[in-house]
């Protein structure tokens, strides 16, 4: 650690002793003690957030933001934690964001991929985490392929767990950052009409979205073509009263769905959707379900344009969209930081390290 | 050994098979039921069954026992001990073992070790095809010559409609079934749970009913094509529970099975109890279906459509099971708790003790022939000279599974901490007492 650094921590330190107003201190983030009704441990979905809940993540990422807009974007509330990403998938935005909140909080951070490490060897996940524990990690990190598997870890492990993607399961961070960029940029997501475009069916970042954009009262609409929408959503089937999905629309036609929309939201579409027979041909698809500048304006003149990443620009966005001052694109990855600086800190109980 | 007679006394004596239910006594001699109101001549072990329930031991058409090949999962003997716990007293062997049970040699295998550790009468079933690999057929002339009751590919179809039907030719001329795994591959497209909304919900890949429905739809069309008898295995779906239905008005050579399990759960479960979604103890082929689906299971098994229950006891061991869900082993242990999970369709109201026990006595045993295919007339019930195969069971007695306690090494069980009502007290298998709570 660098002397300025250090310098930072203890001003920080001492405000936060201070209690004052400083104009530099994140308004929650330093508040103590935390009157917060966070209980949460694990960050594995959003399917049982509470709007309250969302409400407090989305609050503390604003004051994480000031944080990070500061000259030495640190706080010393994760000091002596250490927090690993465990990732069985590749990622660029996830791990490197959840590894710049966690240091930004004075965590320690590892990263253990699947490759390279004794995942390679056949260990299984449960004893994987256990290692992890063993050598002292505190907060796992996870992104796995199997939907669940960060469940499967949380039950057999004394440490909090963070999903950063699941299978075709849950990306919450994904979608708490979403609903930041959204609440930032349009002031509100209740009563927001959400246009979500593309690949459903095979979506984490979808399915959380739709589980936080229903706790928030976004108005939310899917479209895409019937192959990529998975099975019971948008339906309602008396037969089986004990369903639990969020409330959506489902609509195939693009022209349709994005009428009157605040929000674009537009997914990655694999290009193993083609081989599997999901879709004719990329050519169709970006024909049908692309976003171009032509077809934005079918939505509200402002609408907000928003992608998870990685692009395929040309197949479900155009290049012009993309970086138009109607994208949020961007903005969501810095957002990023913002969310996951606040997940960690509120699942650290909202306490700094002595 | 000869087993020394027996005397069953004062219990209300239930077959299905001779339409009995009268309370008395069953006396079993040389390995056969005495004809009503015969002597020993020496005096006979006596087990007071007054206020429980006497009935022909029960049968499963559907039980991997896993030896040769996954004795780390079961054995011929812990098998057969968790079938005698079950009440069960024939069990029928699927060929997936490794090797697969596609030659003689490997059916003399488990004929030689179920005469020497069997606590049940161990049946055999012969592949279909070599190594189960839907290729080419397997030696199924020889396989009947050695003993095998039918033929199963059991946890695969056999994709090749052809060979399919070169198959049923076969069995046909051989005067055996074939048991069908009715699951169309292609359509199923590597899902691990029911198609609908709570693999929606979990981000699983689904497999949907119309994938078990046209496999069956198919493989009736077969049957009645070559006259070969199809057993549909574990069916599902109301839409398969449809199909068989009509396929037998019209005369085709149909039998069926259903599961406890599928009679009971649904894709529900899979969202698992308390904060343990993706409970792996539900993962299974065919997957747990609807409401609607259990629903027409039922009403399937009460009016014949379907002939039997059968448990498709699948022992895991716990490695097996405690993984992430798409790589866990599917098929959950089943021997121990099939009683009781049909009886409680019975106390629900749903079916008459006596329907619920012939679809585990008679009805199996008549769906396949059994009778005249080991030769043991009788079998499947309690007429005088039939096999001695009884079972005492309490039919109120509650009970809670304790999967650390069943006998099978498989603990794989979604009823984990269930209170189930019906409980077996004593197992006799060719006038061989295999299991005997009362003397705990």
């Amino acid at each position: 650690m660098n002397g300025l650094t250090r310098t930072v921590d203890r001003r920080d330190q001492q405000e936060a002793a201070n209690g004052t107003g400083m104009s530099t201190r994140p308004p929650q983030a330093t508040a103590e003690p935390s009157p917060l009704p966070w209980t949460r441990r694990h960050v594995l979905d959003l399917d049982d957030f509470t709007p309250d809940e969302i409400a407090i993540v989305l609050e503390t990422a604003d004051a994480m933001r000031e944080v990070l807009g500061r000259e030495v974007p640190r706080l010393p509330t994760l000091r002596g934690t250490t927090i690993a990403t465990l990732f069985y998938e590749a990622s660029t935005r996830t791990r490197a964001s959840f590894e710049l909140a966690g240091k930004a909080l004075g965590a320690d951070v590892i990263n253990v991929s699947s490759s390279g490490s004794s995942v390679e060897k056949g260990e299984s996940l449960i004893d994987t985490v256990r290692t992890l524990r063993a050598i002292g990690v505190d907060i796992l990190v996870m992104r796995h392929s199997n939907s669940g598997a960060p469940y499967l870890a949380a039950r057999h492990v004394d440490a909090a767990v963070l999903n950063g993607g699941d299978g075709w399961h849950a990306h919450p961070t994904q979608a708490l950052l979403d609903l930041f960029t959204i609440q930032r940029r349009l002031g509100n997501v209740r009563g927001c009409k959400v246009v979500i475009v593309g690949d459903i069916m095979h979506s984490r970042v979808a399915r959380s979205n739709l589980w936080g954009l229903s706790a928030a009262g976004a108005e939310i609409v899917v479209c895409g073509p019937p192959t990529l929408i998975p099975a019971g959503l948008g339906v309602i089937d008396e037969a089986e009263p004990g369903r639990c999905l969020p409330h959506v629309t489902v609509c195939h036609d693009l022209r349709e769905a994005l009428d009157g929309a605040d929000v674009v939201m537009t997914l990655r579409l694999q290009k193993e959707r083609m081989q599997s027979g999901l879709i004719p041909s990329l050519r169709e698809y970006s024909r049908l379900y692309e976003i171009t500048a032509e077809r934005l304006r079918w939505a509200k003149p402002d609408a907000l344009v928003m992608h998870p990443g990685p692009m395929n620009e040309g197949v479900e966005i155009a290049p012009d969209v993309a970086y138009s001052v109607q994208s949020g694109i961007e903005e969501q990855v810095t957002n990023g930081v913002a969310v996951r600086m606040a997940l960690l800190y509120l699942i650290r109980g909202g306490k700094r390290a002595a | 050994m000869a087993a020394e007679p027996l005397l069953i006394t004062g219990g209300r004596i239930i077959d299905p098979g001779t339409g009995t239910d009268a309370v008395g006594d069953l006396l079993l001699i040389d390995g056969r039921v005495a004809v009503p109101g015969a002597r020993t001549a020496t005096a006979a072990r006596t087990i007071d069954a007054r206020g429980l329930v006497v009935a022909p031991g029960l049968i499963d058409l559907h039980t991997h026992l896993r030896e040769p090949g996954q004795e780390y999962k079961e054995t011929i003997a812990s098998g057969t001990r968790a079938a005698a716990r079950g009440g069960f007293t024939t069990v029928c062997a699927m060929p997936n073992t490794d090797p697969a049970i596609d030659n003689r040699a490997v059916v003399e295998y488990i004929q030689r070790t179920a005469a020497e550790v069997a606590a049940a009468r161990v049946l055999v079933t012969g592949a279909i095809t070599r190594g189960r690999a839907g290729k080419q057929l397997a030696e199924m002339g020889e396989l009947a010559a050695a003993g095998c009751i039918g033929f199963s590919d059991d946890g695969t179809y056999v994709v090749d409609s052809g060979l399919m039907r070169h198959a049923l030719e076969y069995a046909r001329a051989l005067g055996l079934p074939v048991l069908d795994h009715a699951e169309d591959p292609v359509i199923a497209a590597g899902g691990v749970m029911h198609e609908g909304w709570v693999a929606t919900r979990l981000g699983l890949k689904g497999t949907p009913a119309a994938a078990e429905e046209a496999a069956v739809a198919r493989d009736l069309q077969l049957a009645a094509l070559t006259g070969g008898h199809i057993h549909i295995q574990h069916v599902s779906t109301a839409g398969a529970v449809d199909l068989v239905r009509t396929a037998k008005a019209r005369g085709v050579p149909v039998t069926a099975e259903v599961t406890p399990h599928h009679l009971t759960l649904t894709h529900e479960a899979v969202l698992g109890r308390d904060t343990a979604p993706y409970d792996t103890s539900c993962r299974v082929n065919p997957p747990l279906r609807t409401d609607r689906d259990v629903e027409a299971c039922i009403d399937g098994l009460r009016d014949g459509t379907i002939d039997a229950v059968a448990t498709d006891h699948a022992p895991h061991a716990t490695t097996d099971k405690l993984c992430e869900f798409d790589l866990a082993a599917p098929g959950l242990t089943g021997l121990e708790t099939a009683l009781a999970l049909v009886l409680r369709l019975v106390h629900a109201g749903r079916i008459s003790f006596a329907e619920a026990l012939a679809r585990l006595t008679c009805g199996p045993a008549r769906a396949l022939r059994l009778a005249e295919r080991t030769g043991l007339t009788g079998l499947g019930t309690l007429a005088a000279g039939a096999p001695a195969d009884v079972v005492v069971i309490d039919p109120d007695r509650i009970w809670t599974v304790q999967p650390a306690a069943l006998a099978s090494k498989g603990k794989n069980t979604p009823f984990d901490g269930w209170q189930l009502t019906g409980q077996v007290l004593v197992t006799v298998a060719s006038g061989t007492v295999t299991y005997n709570a009362l003397e705990n």
